[in-house]
């Protein structure tokens, strides 16, 4: 009996320490996401103007612009174009360097210290850098027209057919390390016997690489390209800071999340047609996410 | 056999120090930049060694009009809160969710999972209203308090958690320890890797945040540094100081190397404790 009442007692007690620690976490994600939410849902429904802070029921004219607006499609065009060339290439390059680094190979530690520097650095660092490598006075134009594949010297910034490739190359380099340390952490689990003994066998470093390796990150080849994917459809630091917010030239830089950043808060002054175009963004990432993972669940099938 | 493994070793080799190589040029190529004066680095030269070796481009930015020593301390400060209120913040939600039986943990788990799924976007334009509203507009607040927490860094407390051992609390709780104090004391001090990971992921995302900087200091003397480094470079319209932007950009990036380097180990430490789960 007494015994039982103590228990109660811990049980309360119990309850308000839960609740105290996990309360500011609950309070700070109701407010910016919960609520934000259905804010969000609801502008998306309204003709939304912000200087003068009027919300007019529109239903759904901000969904049906999306579909007839030519620069809303490009921008979904870039973003598509975007994903699908730099998801599965770092993918693909993580798991290839992690591999490498996980071979018995001297100075790990050194090449580790290396590859994770463009994952340490801003984005705004890096395309600063990046920017002025592909300027006109940039070592771009220098080192091309000195190996002739430059003819002369060219502001690469400002052609419209090259901007977004280098913004995917941007990407893929700074986003490799960081999915080849989550890889190189995972292969620890592999065990080395097993590498060992398809040496023995006389399998080739590629044979190894193809039918131990490859299987056995499954999972985390899974995780890491899905994490691409939301990632890249999201991109917006380097094309704001590439193109100073405009997505030019010519919109070549134009991804959704920048697009969506323009309606908001330039002068277009269109909250709600952002917010419509923001909650599509997510459908589509959830959809392809979603379509990616089954993907990967389907592979396994057939190996 | 054997002629294979003659060849595998300096391919690998070779592959590792082209990367290397590829991935340091940009880094050199900046940091060369910084010691050139500006008509060297806008001569289109592509030596790495600059000609005319200057430090200018250093003392420029503590002499000149723009405000780098300020925006340097703001992204400090910045930083150093946001990471402290996220590793008390998080490990607290772990600790909760792990070792304390209350009713609707649950539901709290699957809440918190829930938010994973939302992308920035749907949120950044309610988020700005929400901040406007309370009044945090061109204030720090605006950008440390609505990632004071973060999910996946619940998560991963969480989980560290769920490996203690129950029996360590209940002794100690037996003894009068109260749940506060088993955080505090017992389970804090023992979980210093993990958060030495989280801190030093934590600090860089706040280091290196852009959007949320530029959505919400307009102040100049309030900016941060990338934030700094984008107004200098757009300012000048068609016209980049790119001895200032690429200087500065160096300098951004001192902080967490030296952070990279020291925490290194726990870093390392961390990454290995999650391998070998």
């Amino acid at each position: 009996m007494k015994m039982k009442k103590k228990m109660n007692r811990n049980m309360v007690s119990d309850h308000i320490q839960a609740y105290t620690f996990i309360g500011p976490a609950i309070i700070i994600l109701s407010i910016f996401v919960y609520i934000s939410i259905f804010v969000a849902i609801y502008m998306s429904f309204n003709q939304v103007n912000l200087f003068k802070w009027t919300f007019d029921f529109n239903g759904l004219d901000n969904y049906r612009r999306i579909f007839t607006e030519d620069r809303i499609f490009k921008a979904f065009s870039n973003t598509t174009k975007f994903v699908a060339v730099v998801a599965p290439t770092q993918t693909v390059l993580a798991l290839i360097l992690a591999a490498v680094l996980n071979s018995k190979i001297r100075g790990q530690k050194g090449f580790r210290l290396v590859y994770f520097l463009p994952t340490l650095t801003s984005s705004t660092a890096l395309t600063m850098i990046f920017m002025f490598i592909f300027s006109i006075s940039g070592p771009f134009n220098t080192i091309g027209m000195a190996l002739g594949f430059v003819k002369e010297a060219t502001n690469w910034l400002n052609e419209p057919k090259v901007t977004l490739k280098i913004i995917m190359i941007m990407n893929i380099w700074s986003t490799i390390p960081y999915y080849m340390t989550i890889y190189l952490s995972a292969l620890q689990d592999v065990p080395m016997s097993l590498y060992e003994a398809a040496e023995v066998d006389g399998a080739s470093p590629f044979k190894r690489f193809m039918n131990i390796t490859v299987p056995h990150m499954k999972p985390i080849t899974s995780f890491v390209f899905i994490t691409g994917i939301i990632g890249t459809f999201q991109m917006f630091d380097q094309a704001y800071i590439f193109s100073n917010g405009a997505g030019g030239p010519q919109n070549s830089t134009l991804t959704v999340a920048l697009m969506v950043y323009q309606y908001a808060f330039s002068l277009l002054n269109d909250m709600g047609l952002a917010s419509a175009v923001a909650i599509i963004l997510a459908v589509v990432i959830i959809i392809a996410s979603l379509a990616a993972n089954k993907l990967n669940k389907s592979e396994k099938l057939y190996s | 056999m054997k002629k294979q493994r003659k060849y595998a070793k300096p391919i690998l080799y070779t592959i590792l120090i082209i990367y290397a190589l590829i991935t340091l040029y940009p880094f050199l190529w900046a940091v060369s930049a910084s010691f050139k004066t500006f008509k060297e680095i806008t001569g289109g030269g592509a030596s790495i060694i600059p000609k005319n070796f200057t430090f200018d481009n250093y003392i420029n930015l503590f002499t000149g009009t723009a405000k780098y020593t300020k925006w340097f301390f703001n992204s400090v400060f910045i930083a150093v809160t946001g990471t402290l209120l996220n590793i008390i913040l998080n490990s607290m939600a772990g600790y909760a969710l792990a070792q304390i039986e209350f009713k609707g943990s649950k539901a709290f788990f699957s809440l918190l999972i829930a938010t994973l799924t939302i992308p920035g976007q749907v949120l950044m334009i309610p988020n700005y209203l929400i901040i406007k509203a309370l009044g945090f507009m061109n204030t720090f607040s605006a950008i440390i308090i609505p990632s004071a927490i973060n999910v996946t860094y619940i998560f991963l407390m969480r989980q560290y958690f769920m490996s203690f051992s129950k029996q360590v609390e209940e002794a100690a709780r037996i003894d009068g320890v109260s749940r506060a104090g088993c955080f505090f004391r017992i389970a804090l001090p023992l979980s210093r890797s993990i958060i030495a990971t989280q801190a030093t992921f934590i600090f860089l995302g706040f280091w290196n945040d852009f959007t949320k900087a530029m959505l919400y200091l307009k102040d100049v003397n309030k900016f941060t540094l990338p934030l700094g480094i984008q107004a200098t470079q757009s300012q000048s319209s068609g016209f980049t100081m790119w001895n200032e932007t690429l200087t500065f950009s160096v300098v951004s990036m001192i902080p967490i190397l030296i952070m990279y380097i020291v925490l290194n180990k726990y870093f390392m430490q961390g990454l290995r404790m999650e391998g070998e789960k």
